[in-house]
């Protein structure tokens, strides 16, 4: 299986996402150029955190337009995994492989921190290898992550079990304290009605060894190593 | 052109310098040339005033790679890599636009480290401000200010968080301290440091004749015009009006030529780089061409431009931010030209190295300027500035004491020293300047590049190297109120106090980089401050075995007459040579025991106490004894690096009461935990009285050269036998658990508090001065 992180120009948790996948769960990873149109030879594409385009304009609304953001929906197509952290979310929304937006956080402020979020699923690639209701200690780091769509599409994600991560707190409830941006639902994370593509706020590469005080967000790696080992099964 | 007084003022340049200038150059200077001059000479680039007196640092030691001088000093960490660190100030920037002021700052000083060749890991700040408590503003006037103060601080943390933020590196710990004579002029001293293998530093000369000059990065505009000659003059009730010498930061930009830099660097083909910072274009190319012994020669049309019309004048002077000048080899500048596209930046070869030593500047076809590289770097002048001793204050705070905790038993309505001491521990505690400053740093990213072990709020930050198996420790720490009050102890005791912020992150102190914020050094009594300033910090620095990499002088922090108390700031760098050694202040689990190391002296002068209590800065400063600090320090790293300690806490502002509650309060996953102390021992060791003063001196003095160590009371034994072997006073002082904070001495209860509603009021001071009417 082979692991590819997109670079963008202002991508920062491109080295920190390679980090995590070939040293922590121990996998093959390349980095991968923006302007990259092929990219075949992966199983699984990470659009990492950072600024992409320095956030100007509008989050992510500049890297939709990039020359891989192309294949990468040719990608998504296939049934390949792609997972999008923090500004990897806010690039997906953008390109319209999610839904929803995300908008400047309640407080108007940056924030990192970290939160606890509660597993809603484990019926994606990305969460199979958690318990449903599972917490997490996983880091916040941005000044838009608050999540927004409109009543229809949220009844719909809602309905589809496409809601995979909420903020909770410590015990796994759902405050307003908890959910620190202020997004609709508590939502953290969602997935396409496929389930081949993962966006999520938080942070997990940066919860990955215990180091660096939690290790919780390696199983969402993992559980991404897991299900393509089964999914290269039975391509094979 | 002719040269009139009201030129030279526009210049800062005085009859003398300009005579100086004809002299040096034969001849009457152009008008680019002047404004050259200007610069280059200005105090922020020729550290006229400073110079004589920096070179009492010492600037050697065994792991020194590259001492002041060059954008950033480097220490060697072993396995064959080196640190590049430094810090920085843009105190007058800051004032006049918070926000971009602050920004471009960290703008800077990352430059400065990556054009080493270190790739940048971690930033801290240093920050000052005026007051923001409602509270301190009895008048319309006084609101006023403080609503100005808490925009400077709203604006002046956010630029930091957002350059600091898209750049991608972690801003991981700092200081902010308030005070009165910060209310026109903050303090934003910004630090940065990074990583480089030792074969692969670079260096800002301008070698090889022939050579090709590239310009790479964003394009000039008419922004930061003479921003190094504003921030080499005091403001006066005009400053607004300086606005547009303020540069505006991109840190996209930054972050791109960043990668640039370091992969032109990794092909080979450079060989020299400096960042374009004060001066620009200017003093890029005179320091390179003379630090190599050669000269540069440029043409401005070739500099890409982002206005029509700039003059040569405009150009040279112009501080637009996130560009580079490059050396590169002869026939290989296309292959950095390619590099540089790739990122889609400029990058233009405007010029090349000369061999006449001289710094020439072509525009529309016509030499501009011609100017000796020597004349405006070693030649620029000197100053023995005048020096007015002013007595170190040795009043007695006593009765100024007694009558503040007098009020206060009146004000609460009680007499037992319980309720009385725990009363100002609160006030203490919910005190800006002794708060948690979580509302500062939750807006810095201060986890990428997952790197970060211990998180801003303890002594010092760590971030672990990842391809060795050592950690960095590192900390800033000045007191102004110290240095006002008695500069060259305050200068010693801010190097023993940062030294022991990483001695007790489990950390050995190696080198430091400084900041020197001051005032006018036209006037004698800032300028003997400055001097004693020096002498204080190289005797600390020689004692500690620390020398100095290089730093920054920040001098006219001075508006309307009014200076800023004396702050010099020091960045220390400490290296944990396994990571497993690394320690935090915070308690770890009931049962441990509590130790301390050092002695409480009658040490309530200059203190935070007398300050809250009393609204008072005066008294004698603590005393230090670099021998005794030496014992503490290796009794605690060498307890550390025996795996006996849980936790180590330095005592510092708001002594030894501050120190354990905020060894109690709740850290990243662990809630907060009580300690029981019995301080009769410790009381006899600095034969403090039983009265209320030596109470509250027991509490609250800031006698430096004092560890708050807990242990397993399994250690005891050892530790203790580690501490009489390094000569370091140490006694069992309590144990930790319980929900509550309590302080006992000879029988007597002195503080009793839950310790949820101390952390309440530590951690929600600053927020609620500050989510207002910013």
């Amino acid at each position: 299986m082979k692991f590819g992180v997109v670079v963008f120009p202002g991508s920062n948790c491109d080295h920190d996402t390679y980090h995590v996948i070939s040293k922590v769960i121990g996998q093959p990873v390349d980095f991968i150029w923006h302007k990259e149109e092929e990219i075949d030879r992966y199983d699984a594409i990470i659009l990492p955190g950072g600024f992409s385009y320095g956030d100007y304009l509008r989050t992510g609304a500049i890297a939709r337009f990039s020359p891989i953001m192309r294949a990468v929906k040719e990608f998504v197509r296939e049934g390949r995994l792609v997972l999008g952290i923090c500004n990897g979310f806010q690039i997906l929304c953008e390109a319209g492989l999610l839904p929803g937006a995300l908008l400047r956080n309640r407080h108007l402020k940056f924030i990192c921190e970290h939160v606890n979020i509660r597993i809603e699923r484990t019926d994606t690639p990305f969460t199979s290898a958690c318990a449903t209701g599972q917490i997490l200690s996983v880091p916040i780091a941005h000044g838009e992550g608050n999540y927004f769509c409109d009543q229809k599409t949220l009844d719909e994600i809602e309905r589809e079990g496409r809601v995979i991560f909420r903020y909770c707190d410590a015990q796994g409830r759902l405050t307003s304290e908890a959910n620190a941006n202020g997004s609709l639902n508590s939502i953290a994370g969602i997935c396409n009605r496929e389930r081949n593509v993962l966006g999520l706020m938080p942070h997990p590469e940066r919860a990955s060894e215990s180091l660096l005080g939690s290790n919780d967000g390696r199983i969402i790696f993992l559980s991404m190593a897991d299900s393509l080992r089964e999914m290269l099964k039975l391509r094979a | 052109m002719k040269v009139t007084s009201e030129i030279l003022e526009q210049h800062n340049l005085t009859v003398d310098e300009y005579e100086r200038i004809e002299q040096l150059l034969g001849r009457e200077p152009s008008f680019t040339e002047l404004g050259i001059f200007s610069v280059m000479w200005s105090e922020h680039c020729s550290y006229k005033s400073s110079k004589s007196h920096l070179k009492r640092l010492p600037v050697e030691g065994a792991c020194l790679v590259q001492g002041p001088g060059e954008n950033a000093g480097i220490v060697d960490i072993g396995d064959g890599w080196c640190v590049a660190f430094k810090i920085e100030s843009h105190n007058h920037p800051s004032f006049i636009e918070p926000y971009q002021g602050a920004a471009t700052g960290v703008g800077g000083i990352l430059r400065d480290i990556f054009t080493m060749g270190a790739r940048p890991v971690a930033a801290m700040n240093s920050l000052r401000f005026g007051p923001i408590r409602d509270q301190e503003a009895p008048d319309e006037e006084s609101r006023q200010i403080i609503a100005r103060n808490r925009r400077i601080m709203a604006g002046v943390v956010k630029g930091l968080g957002d350059y600091g933020n898209a750049f991608g590196v972690p801003t991981i710990g700092g200081e902010v301290y308030f005070a009165d004579c910060y209310s026109l002029n903050p303090l934003v001293n910004a630090f940065a440091l990074g990583l480089v293998r030792r074969e692969q530093i670079f260096y800002g000369k301008a070698e090889g004749i022939g050579n090709s000059v590239i310009y790479v990065g964003a394009k000039t505009g008419r922004d930061g015009i003479h921003g190094a000659t504003m921030a080499s003059a005091e403001f006066d009730e005009a400053a607004m009006e300086k606005r547009p010498t303020v540069q505006v930061g991109d840190p996209f930009a930054e972050k791109l030529l960043l990668e640039a830099c370091l992969e032109a660097m990794r092909s080979g083909a450079i060989v020299g780089i400096q960042d374009m910072g004060a001066a620009g274009l200017t003093s890029s190319s005179c320091e390179m061409g003379s630090r190599a012994g050669t000269g540069i020669e440029i043409d401005l049309d070739r500099v890409p431009q982002r206005e029509s019309g700039m003059t040569a004048y405009e150009m040279m002077l112009s501080e637009s931010q996130e560009r580079m000048l490059i050396v590169a080899e002869r026939g290989r500048d296309r292959q950095v030209l390619e590099i540089f596209k790739r990122w889609e930046l400029d990058a233009v070869i405007i010029g090349r190295v000369t061999d006449d030593q001289k710094l020439r500047v072509i525009h529309q076809g016509e030499v501009v300027a011609e100017i000796p590289n020597a004349a405006l770097t070693d030649e620029a002048p000197r100053y023995q500035r005048p020096q007015q001793p002013v007595a170190a204050a040795a009043e007695d705070p006593g009765p100024k004491l007694s009558s503040a905790l007098k009020r206060i038993s009146e004000e609460v309505g009680t007499d037992t020293p319980a309720s009385l001491m725990t009363e100002v521990l609160r006030r203490l505690l919910a005190s800006p300047n002794l708060s948690s400053k979580e509302w500062v740093y939750r807006q810095y990213d201060h986890m990428v590049r997952t790197n970060t072990v211990v998180y801003p709020g303890s002594d010092a930050a760590v971030i672990r190297v990842k391809e060795t198996r050592r950690s960095l420790a590192m900390s800033l720490d000045g007191n102004g109120r110290y240095c006002h009050l008695d500069p060259r102890q305050g200068a010693r005791l801010a190097v023993a106090e940062s030294a022991r912020n990483v001695v007790c992150s489990g950390a050995k102190p190696l080198a430091i980089t400084n900041c020197l914020n001051f005032a006018s050094p036209e006037r004698a009594e800032v300028m003997w401050s400055f001097s004693e300033t020096i002498d204080g910090m190289a005797d600390a620095c020689q004692a500690l075995g620390t020398p100095v990499t290089g730093g920054n002088v920040s001098f006219y922090n001075e508006t309307e007459g009014r200076g800023i108390y004396s702050t010099p700031v020091i960045g220390m760098l400490g290296l944990i040579e396994e990571a497993k050694h690394t320690t935090t202040q915070w308690f770890k689990e009931a049962g441990d025991v509590i130790l301390l190391l050092g002695v409480t002296l009658a040490d309530l002068g200059a203190s935070e106490m007398l300050s809250v209590v009393a609204g008072e800065v005066s008294g004698p400063v603590p005393q230090l004894n670099l021998q005794t600090e030496k014992a503490v320090q290796q009794a605690c790293l060498s307890a550390i690096r025996e795996g006996l300690i849980r936790s180590a806490h330095d005592c510092s502002d708001g002594g030894l009461a501050v120190a354990l509650a905020e060894s109690c309060f709740s850290s990243y996953r662990r809630n907060s935990i009580g300690a029981q102390v019995d301080l009769s021992e410790h009381a006899k060791l600095g034969n403090l009285p039983p009265d209320l003063q030596g109470r509250a001196a027991l509490l609250f003095s800031e006698s430096p050269s004092r560890i708050i160590l807990s242990i397993k009371p399994e250690h005891v034994d050892r530790v203790k036998e580690i501490a009489r072997q390094n000569n370091a006073q140490c006694l069992v002082i309590g144990r930790v658990g319980t929900e509550q904070l309590k302080i006992e001495c000879d029988g007597e209860t002195l503080i009793e508090a839950p310790i949820t509603s101390l952390e309440n009021l530590w951690r929600t001071t600053l927020a609620s001065h500050l989510d207002r009417s910013v």
